[in-house]
């Protein structure tokens, strides 16, 4: 409940930040603190020092940009969840959103934080697979932009240098002819994802123009089945071919597992959220 | 006012708490207070080779570090004691600070007094320990195995004791002539009390006048007293004053006495200042003692016609590391004794072994023991149910006790006061509609819906109101089981009554109110109800066991008995009446058969301050106290009826509806009674659905934050349905029975009863609690394995 | 190394200097001595350390001093108006909507926000509204009956 001592700095832009984590050994980044404080109050993180850069404003909204729509950092999940252009444009990362914490943790939590810390059981990796985003990175040496999919390494860990700002998120519009879903079989005590499923379908006319889908919470990082997509991809899309599709293709390594679900049972429940998701999302492309 | 009983007077307690001003421990800050931070084990089990407390102590801000040896050295008694002992116990000892083993993740082993929170914390983790870890044993079964690693030379094979209770060769005999056996090994899962208030303390001794004043989240600051004045600090009686301020609810897990209360307690004495201990959730879970964890196996025999012939339990509890304060009585005397449910059942055997384990103690928590049994009575209900070929409703009705056969007598010791056993199922049938459910349920399987519809139901007795001293003592309690109650009548009418049955969320400064006002026939506002609070209230047993109304507003109840007795005389005298013709109603005195002649009670009470004209003999003053011991427990009873749906899939399981039937007896407050059943069946649906407190086989907590234990949320509830039937207790002068725990007795074996029959398509005869997706989804689909 | 705050809570401004690792909650109960906001857990998942910043529902606990620099904090203590409860305490009191009374401060300013967002919630919006703080007292049953009350009579 009482984290350790560390040095304090408030970054009053992203260069200053980068400069600060550049100077400074050990040094963690501070948004709205949901990922970072409670293992610092557990005393299972001990940086040295904070970078706070919770006040560079320009780091927070949704705006679109070409090829899409980009969501600053320190976007919170209540400013997502509530957004009409992403409800309108690209609801399945509003719709994910909804689904975090609870009110009081999408009012403070922010997109870039989360997506930093990589808790392969946060509701947000498997949307940014599946809509195929791009993260936004400044460091000393400059920008650099890495796809969702190369961003996350392993359990906790991503592509992101520990002297690097993670800075925005890019998510592309979801064609009008497209529809989303994104559902979650939550853990009783946490309210983290045991399994999320994440599906986008774009249909034309009577046939699956592309299909992707993605799961939070049942591998160490998010699991993008491609060749569920890829097997769908051409197909009618019906209940009967997605069962197959998943069936034939959905191959999870190494799940996870612990005291609630073992890795066998999220295995299986990939399956079944996976099924959900994807016909629900061509339902709504449909509709 | 009189008719003020059985009406849903809102509470007064609600002011204070409404706007952030009710003063729970941690609220209080005296001048020059220190902080402590208790270091404790992280091994399951393991030997201190040494503790190093110089770098901690030289640590800037720190004020002290005290370790176990320190306390072996001072003149405290420095353990904390049982206090229910039973034939043939082993009670080893349990240190407030261990000095040569821990054995279990959470034995303190050192504490760091600091000028405030951060730094004891910072300073905590300077305290170099030297552990030789040794082998660990959590699982109850486990620890009785050959082989598993042993807590203590004096405790062969970890057993504590091996109690039993009923005739073993009438049980034989009634399994020898069944016409139906059924068997079961079934768990009782551990679960964490969760107050959302942590425990914590303020302790702060005057070594001038040699007195400690001890602020604690406790549910009986007499009994911490009594426990801390014998065993733990060895100071006298009349040099403690414990005070319970508002608690964050207890369930249990705050009756007993702790290490950490005496802890504070010494480093104050030893420092010369105030200190502070509040536990984090991730300390209070690892140290509460936690609730249940019981491994039963329970054998029941029924005749040709499904009519019960005996019932065999053979149950090994979990005691945790060290006994705590009940923990001997809770899979004895409150489960044991509880074995016959509502049923007339002639031939009962129960033997319990209690177990030690490398885990936090086990001692009671809501329900304490009368959940366990009522789990396994209707589960072995419901299966022989099943075997019989009879409904589940049918084979209750042909085994209830009928309501004309009151008092009956069990056969494993209790004698039921009174019930309508009947009368409650029927009330919960038709309030949930059960005919129509069950209907719907057959449809729906025909049509092969892939939602599983389940429907429970569970007809529950408990034994309340703890209890008669003569009785208790004789069964091991080391303390009486009565409870006090004050009547204060001040010169100007108005009352200010001091019960020993100290409240946490219960509302008894309104409930107690009534009672007086009711008696009284003065308004509720003209009583003031203090409690918690040594210093105050003249002796205590305190809050559990749903005993307030039952055993501590009977003792108001007698000590009104006595105030009206005296003003009677008084108001005899004034009117120059005969006692015997003087009568109290509607806040007068009046004299039988002459309308004119009446004396008011302000009058009368003024009368009596005055002391200008008394009988002779007559001391001054209005003020009774009255010690009330029930002459026998109280049996609140019930039936309760639930509907789920499963998600063949995935094995998730909504609950759909919660009907509660229970009769309480006679309901001072509807709306407080309630209250108390809601927040009971959400504790009991937690254990059936989602909480387990789980340890590593090296005894660690694996379940030891929010994060890994859930705790129900409202997302995860219905609104219940609830109702009574009023059968009232004939033994005690309100009538009343006890509410408390009715609801997690009865719910565990409601929603099992009821995922059970959702499963028993798939041949599923048994499931242990909490019933997770996963085992479902398995019973389903990997066919149990 | 103590760092710069200005806070205001409950109306009135506080100019402190403060040790970057407190947490907001420890500046409330110890600095500011608004015991009102209580502690019940450290993974912020029990919601009674729940008080509002510029108007938002937020756990006190997560939440470092430092970074409510700047903004305005409404605590228990600072929701009933000239003595007047706030209609959600009013309504916690007439449904029973607490025991204990610990987990209730942050119950009813999660409540308040809840309200603001969603004037007319269904039973099933407060629960999921409410779902970031834990009740073992009341079984949530009258906690949602009292919301429910309070939006009737237009609380937010």
């Amino acid at each position: 409940m009482f984290p350790a001592n560390f040095e304090y700095f408030r970054a009053a832009s992203v260069e200053e930040a980068v400069a600060l984590l550049h100077r400074h050994k050990d040094a963690k980044v501070l948004a709205g603190g949901h990922s970072l404080l409670p293992i610092m109050k557990l005393r299972l993180a001990e940086p040295a020092a904070l970078i706070d850069i919770g006040h560079i404003h320009i780091l927070k909204g949704i705006s679109h940009h070409r090829n899409g729509i980009r969501i600053g950092a320190l976007t919170t999940h209540a400013t997502i969840a509530r957004s009409e252009v992403l409800q309108r444009e690209c609801s399945l990362l509003s719709d994910a959103a909804a689904h975090i914490g609870d009110p009081q943790v999408r009012n403070k939590g922010t997109i870039g934080g989360n997506i930093a810390h990589a808790d392969p059981a946060s509701d947000l990796p498997a949307v940014l697979l599946a809509l195929g985003a791009r993260i936004q990175m400044a460091g000393p040496a400059g920008d650099r932009t890495v796809a969702a999919s190369d961003f996350f390494t392993d359990l906790l860990e991503t592509e992101l240098r520990e002297d690097e700002v993670l800075t925005a998120v890019d998510v592309p519009a979801i064609a009008e002819s497209a529809g989303a879903s994104y559902l979650k079989f939550e853990h009783p005590a946490s309210g983290y994802a045991i399994c999320g499923a994440a599906a986008v379908v774009d249909m034309d006319g009577g046939s699956c123009r592309s299909a992707s889908l993605a799961f939070n919470g049942v591998t160490a990082i998010p699991h993008h089945a491609v060749a569920v997509g890829d097997a769908l991809a051409g197909s009618d899309i019906s209940d009967e071919a997605i069962a197959a599709a998943i069936e034939a293709n959905l191959r999870i390594e190494e799940p996870l597992g612990d005291i609630q679900a073992s890795g066998e049972y999220r295995v299986e429940l990939a399956k079944v959220y996976g099924r959900r998701a994807l016909q629900q999302a061509r339902d709504r492309a449909r509709s | 006012m009189s008719g003020v009983i059985g009406t849903s007077v809102k509470r007064r307690e609600d002011a204070a708490l409404l706007i952030g001003k009710g003063k729970y421990c941690d609220d209080f800050t005296l001048p020059n207070m220190t902080h402590a931070v208790i270091v404790r084990s992280p091994y399951g089990h393991a030997r201190i080779n040494s503790v190093l407390t110089t770098e901690a102590a030289e640590h800037p801000g720190v004020i002290a570090v005290f370790t176990g040896r320190d306390v072996v050295n001072s003149d405290i008694g420095g353990v904390v004691p049982t206090g229910w002992l039973l034939p043939g116990i082993k009670t080893p000892e349990h240190p407030i600070l261990a000095t040569d083993t821990v054995r279990y993740a959470g034995d303190g082993v050192a504490v760091v007094v600091a000028e405030d929170r951060y730094i004891a914390r910072d300073a905590a983790e300077l305290v170099e320990v030297d552990y030789e870890p040794l082998d660990a044993v959590t699982d109850v079964l486990a620890a009785v195995a050959d082989g598993a690693p042993q807590l203590f030379e004096e405790a062969p094979g970890n057993i504590s004791f091996d109690w039993d209770l009923g005739d073993a060769e009438a049980t034989a005999a009634a399994f020898d002539r069944a016409a139906h056996t059924v068997e079961v090994d079934l768990r009782n899962n551990r679960l964490i009390p969760h107050a959302v208030e942590p425990r914590g303390c303020l302790a702060s001794f005057d070594d001038t006048s040699g007195e400690l004043t001890l602020y604690v989240t406790t549910q009986n600051p007499h009994l911490h007293r009594l426990l801390m004045s014998l065993a733990s600090l060895n100071l006298p009686e009349h040099k403690m004053r414990i005070i319970a301020p508002e608690v964050g609810g207890g369930f249990g897990s705050k009756i007993h006495h702790y290490p950490d209360e005496a802890i504070a307690s010494f480093c104050s004495m030893q420092i010369g200042r105030p200190v502070k201990w509040i536990a984090t959730r991730s300390e209070t879970n690892l140290t509460d003692a936690h609730g249940r964890d019981h491994a039963s196996h329970a054998e029941i025999a029924l005749d040709a016609q499904g009519k019960i012939l005996g019932l065999r339990v053979k149950t090994h509890a979990a005691m945790g590391a060290y006994l705590s304060t009940f923990a001997p009585a809770v899979p004895t005397y409150l489960y044991g004794t509880l074995l016959s449910g509502q049923y007339d059942i002639p031939a009962i055997h129960v033997q319990t072994l209690g177990v030690f384990t490398n885990t936090s103690p086990v001692d009671a928590y809501r329900g304490a023991g009368r959940p366990e049994a009522t789990f396994v009575v209707e589960r072995l209900i419901d299966m022989a149910a099943d075997a019989t070929g009879l409904s589940v409703v049918e084979i209750r009705r042909r085994n209830f006790v009928s309501k004309d056969d009151f008092p009956y007598q069990t056969a494993v010791a209790l004698a039921y006061d009174s019930g309508n056993y009947d009368g409650a199922m029927d009330r919960a049938l038709e309030l949930s509609g059960y005919e129509a459910l069950r209907a719907e349920q057959k449809r729906r399987r025909e049509a092969g819906d892939t939602k599983l519809m389940g429907i429970g139901i569970s007809s529950f007795i408990e034994a309340c109101g703890l209890a008669p001293s003569q009785v208790v003592g004789a069964l091991g309690a080391q303390a009486g089981l009565y409870e006090s109650g004050k009547v204060r009548v001040h010169p100007t009418g108005s009352v200010t009554v001091y019960t020993g049955s100290s409240a946490h969320g219960q509302g008894h400064e309104t409930t107690f109110a009534q009672v007086v006002a009711d008696r009284l026939s003065i308004d509720v506002d003209q009583v003031e109800v203090v409690h918690g609070d040594t210093g105050e209230v003249p002796f205590g047993m305190g809050t559990y066991g749903s005993r307030s109304a039952a055993v501590g507003g009977s003792a108001i109840s007698t000590a009104l008995d006595k105030v009206i007795a005296k003003s009677r005389k008084i108001a005899a005298h004034m009117l120059e009446a005969s006692e015997d013709d003087v009568v109290f109603e509607d806040n007068a005195f009046h004299v039988r058969g002459v309308p004119s002649k009446s004396q008011g009670w302000g009058d009368v009470v003024l009368a009596a301050y005055l002391a200008h004209n008394l009988p002779e003999g007559l001391e001054p003053g209005l003020e009774e106290t009255s010690f009330y011991n029930p002459e026998n427990f109280t049996y609140p009873f019930g039936t309760h009826i639930c509907v789920v749906e499963i998600d063949s899939e995935t094995g998730a399981v909504e609950l759909q509806r919660y009907v509660a039937v229970d009769d309480v007896g006679n309901v001072i407050n509807p709306m407080i009674v309630d209250g108390q059943v809601h927040g009971g069946l959400a504790q009991g649906i937690g254990q059936a659905l989602w909480e387990h407190a789980v340890y590593s086989d090296d005894g660690q907590l694996l379940s030891g934050t929010l994060l890994d234990y859930a705790v129900p949320r409202a997302h995860n509830l219905p609104f219940f349905e609830t109702d009574r039937t009023v059968t009232p207790c004939p033994h005690n002068p309100l009538g009343v029975k006890g509410v408390g725990e009715a609801g997690s007795i009865a719910s565990p074996a409601t929603v099992t009863n009821a995922v059970v029959d959702a499963l028993s398509p798939y041949g599923v005869k048994h499931m242990d609690m909490p019933l997770t997706p996963e085992k479902i989804w398995r019973a389903i689909h990997r066919n149990g394995g | 190394m103590g760092q710069q705050v200005r806070i205001e809570v409950n109306g009135t401004t506080h100019e402190r200097e403060v040790d970057p690792r407190t947490l907001l909650v420890h500046f409330l109960r110890e600095d500011l001595a608004l015991t009102g906001t209580n502690v019940g857990c450290e993974t912020s998942l029990c919601g009674a350390c729940t008080v509002l910043i510029d108007g938002e529902a937020v756990k006190s606990c997560t939440q470092l001093a430092v970074q409510a620099d700047g903004t305005s904090v409404t605590t228990i203590e600072g929701l009933a108006q000239d003595g007047e409860l706030h209609p959600l305490q009013t309504a916690f009191h007439e449904e029973h909507g607490l025991q204990c009374g610990f987990c209730t401060p942050g119950m009813i300013l999660t409540a308040v926000d809840l309200l603001n967002d969603n004037p007319t919630p269904s039973a099933d919006e407060i629960r999921q509204g409410l779902k970031g703080n834990i009740c073992r007292c009341t079984g949530y049953h009258n906690i949602i009956k009292a919301v429910q009350r309070a939006a009737e009579g237009g609380a937010s």
